[in-house]
Formats: C-alpha cells, structure tokens, sequence
C-alpha cells in the first residue's frame, strides 16, 4: 500500500534553522518517511535515519550502560531491531524517534540489568555504594535548541522528582528499586516519577 | 488494583520488572487513558533523550549498516488479500508478552489498541469448547491450534518455530468441511508467536501448514504439508 508520507513544504531534507516549530516539525516528518523507506530495504534511507538518531541514541545507551563498548552494542542491536521491525513502526501512534529511542532504552535496561543479575553473586556488590551521576555526559552532549528546552524542563522539575526520574531513566533502576534508594514508600516513588514526566511532557509540550 | 493507573511513569521508562511490565500491558489493552498517556509520555522520555546526545565512534556506523544489509526487514502487518485475515501482530506480541514467552520482535508499543483483538484471542483460549491440537515438528519446533467452534475462531501458538527458508514463508491453511484447501495467510516470521486465525475457523476440519514462495498468491497449497492440525483428533 501507498504509505508515503509527503515532507510539508518548505521544509527541506532536514530541519532548516529557520526558528519556532517548524524545523522539529520537518525533521519529525523526515525520520518518520525515512522509517517507512527503510522498511522497504531502502539502505540509504536507514543511513540516513542513523545519522539524525545515533547521538541521541548512542548517547542514551552510554547514559545507561556507562560502558562504551557495551553502549556500541546495545546501539547496534537496537539500529538492527528498528531496520528489521521498521514496517511496525506506525507514525499514527507516535514519533521515528520516539520509538526507535524506546528499543534503546529497553535495551540498554535489559543490558544492565542482565549484567547486574551475573554479579549479584558477589557479595560485596552493594547498589548503595553506586555513584549517582547525574551529568557525566553533559560537557559532551550536543548543544541544541531542544536539548536546551529539554533541560529548561527538567530544571522546572522538584529535586525529588529529577532525582526519581533521573535514577529510573538514566539509571535503569525499577521504581521499586528508585524507592528503596531513595528510602521512601514504593507509590511515592511510583507518583514521582509519574508526576515528573508529565511535568516535563507539559513543558516540553509533547502531545499537545 | 486502582492504583494501577500510575504505573504509567515508571512502565515508560521502563522501571517495571517482568512481571509488572506484563500485567500493565494487560491492563493498558483496556484502558484507554493509560495508553494514550503512555504514549505522551514515551515521546517526553524520547525528548529527554536530546540532553544526553554523544557522537558515537564512526566504525558504529559502519557495522549498523553492514549488519542491516544482512537482515530483511520483516513485512508490514497487513491482512493478506485472501478471505480471511491474520489479527495484528501486536496481538501476538502482546499475547507472548503476557504469557511470559520472550519474543523475538519486542514492540515499543504493543499491546495494540484494538481492545477486541485480544478478547478474541483469549476468548477462544477460554471457550469451554476449546479444541487443541498440538504438533511437534521436530526441529522445526512446535506448533499448537486451539479452535473454538462457539467463537468461530482459532489460534495459533507456536514455540522455538525456525524460520521459513529463504524467500519462503509459511503459510496456514483451512481444510473447508468440502474438503477445499482454503489459504489464512502466512505465519509471522517469528519463532514464538500467538496469531488469531479467522475466516472459516469455527467449520474447519483441519487447519495445515505449508511452504509457499513468499510473496506469491495462495491459490493452492504446495505438498508436502508441514503439520497437519487435525481437529478430530483434538484434546
């Protein structure tokens, strides 16, 4: 069937600085027509879709992982996921990148997690003694409109509500784990994290 | 169990174990408030994403694009032009993910929003007058057929299924009480999934699979048939 999705117009093969909206609103478009090219086997068009993503996707994982080559992994598993699951990808449902940065993240999770259960045998390993870092990447994050607006909004969160979404996304860490670290009950850990993505999501306007 | 609307947050971002992941999904097919919101709030995580973008190493380039070259994208989830048509496949995503199977393809979005899809599927799973028949393939793997004539539907399991080879797929067949070979579509090329089977479910006599050329119509099946699903021989 027909799914090309044409770009707006004016709205070139990636987003011109042109100011407001518009440019996030043609990349959107881009990722989402790249995505369907890809799904049917169009290389370039995957090429392409790895070059807009892979340092938010790259940079997500190493958040995650911490490990670079592990990061790289998890990445090149996720990248494959998407080229070999891309005709599901459905852009009424949701964002390119969106749902490519969801395989990542799922991945990275299971990585870590999986990495944590095989040494969980040991028993010196004590999660309380884990560092937090809250801003390791920062100095080499990308310095862009939206990632300004993204930590405008984050900025805009309580500190106990960062501090619970920051250990659950960044962290990989279950809300039952979140709660125990923080030493609070599990459903106020759960209402925080809650409260704090649907503050950001208002702040970032997402969905509206 | 009220309280589960909150889980929201932590399910987007992935901050549940297994077991709750499995039981919001099951919860998220029937409330619509949860899975918009989850929706919304998947973007937000893939916006806070944005602030923590690192260049990757080129050679990561490299290998994404020589692996995808070697991998072929799985076809869309459409129904197939013949009389009857396969569910979703998130269906069965949702499905494998609830009965705790690991899936090969893992949907961001899954289950799908199509409340009815997996009342069907379950409906039949819990008929009263359910039919099964289960076929080891050996190792090809297994294959199982749960039919239910009040339903008028069936369902199709499969576990540790190897792919079709090359430029094959495989493909379900209806035997019509006429004994006519009527074609359902081709399986997902998955190696667990759970498909709803519709058409001439609740009259068939026999449901079979075969190796059909992918891609081409399905007028007739090719022998040898793979299994055979014999529903007079059901348990």
């Amino acid at each position: 069937m027909d799914h090309l999705k044409p770009v707006p117009d004016g709205v070139p093969s990636e987003g011109t600085p042109s100011g407001g909206s518009q440019p996030a609103d043609g990349a959107a478009a881009r990722l989402a027509s790249l995505m369907q090219r890809s799904s049917r086997g169009d290389e370039a068009a995957f090429a392409e879709l790895y070059d807009l993503t892979s340092a938010r996707a790259y940079g997500l994982a190493l958040r995650v992982v911490r490990n670079p080559a592990q990061a790289e992994e998890v990445v090149q598993e996720a990248y494959l996921d998407a080229w070999r699951t891309s005709s599901r990808f459905d852009p009424a449902r949701g964002s390119a990148a969106g749902w490519l940065l969801t395989i990542v993240h799922r991945k990275s999770v299971d990585r870590v997690r999986s990495a944590e259960a095989a040494t969980a045998r040991d028993a010196t390993y004590h999660r309380e003694t884990e560092p937090v870092e809250h801003d390791s990447t920062v100095e080499a994050a990308h310095a862009s409109l939206d990632a300004q607006r993204v930590r405008t909004a984050v900025a805009g969160l309580t500190n106990v509500q960062r501090e619970a979404v920051e250990l659950a996304f960044f962290g990989g860490y279950t809300h039952t784990e979140v709660a125990t670290m923080l030493d609070v009950p599990v459903g106020t850990a759960k209402t925080r994290i809650r409260d704090g993505l649907i503050r950001l999501r208002d702040a970032m306007g997402v969905g509206s | 169990m009220s309280d589960i609307h909150k889980l929201t947050g932590a399910y987007a971002l992935d901050a549940v174990d297994d077991i709750e992941r499995a039981s919001f999904e099951r919860h998220m097919a029937e409330c619509d408030d949860c899975r918009t919101e989850v929706a919304n709030l998947r973007e937000t995580t893939a916006m806070l994403a944005e602030s923590a973008a690192v260049s990757p190493p080129s050679s990561l380039r490299d290998s994404v694009l020589s692996g995808i070259s070697q991998v072929r994208p799985l076809p869309p989830i459409v129904a197939p032009s013949r009389r009857a048509a396969w569910f979703p496949l998130l269906v069965a995503a949702a499905l494998v993910a609830i009965l705790g199977v690991g899936a090969a393809v893992w949907q961001p979005w899954a289950p799908s929003e199509d409340r009815s899809d997996l009342t069907v599927a379950e409906q039949v799973l819990r008929a009263s007058d359910a039919q099964r028949v289960e076929v080891d393939l050996g190792d090809t793997g297994r294959a199982t057929v749960v039919r239910s004539k009040s339903v008028g539907k069936a369902v199709l399991t499969t576990e540790d299924m190897a792919p079709a080879p090359f430029g094959k797929d495989f493909v379900v067949w209806f035997q019509s009480a006429e004994g006519e070979m009527l074609p359902v579509g081709p399986m997902p090329d998955e190696p667990n999934a759970t498909i709803v089977l519709e058409g001439e479910a609740g009259t068939t006599k026999a449901a079979g699979i075969t190796i059909e050329p992918e891609g081409e119509p399905l007028d007739e099946p090719t022998l040898p048939i793979v299994a055979v699903f014999d529903f007079s021989q059901a348990t």
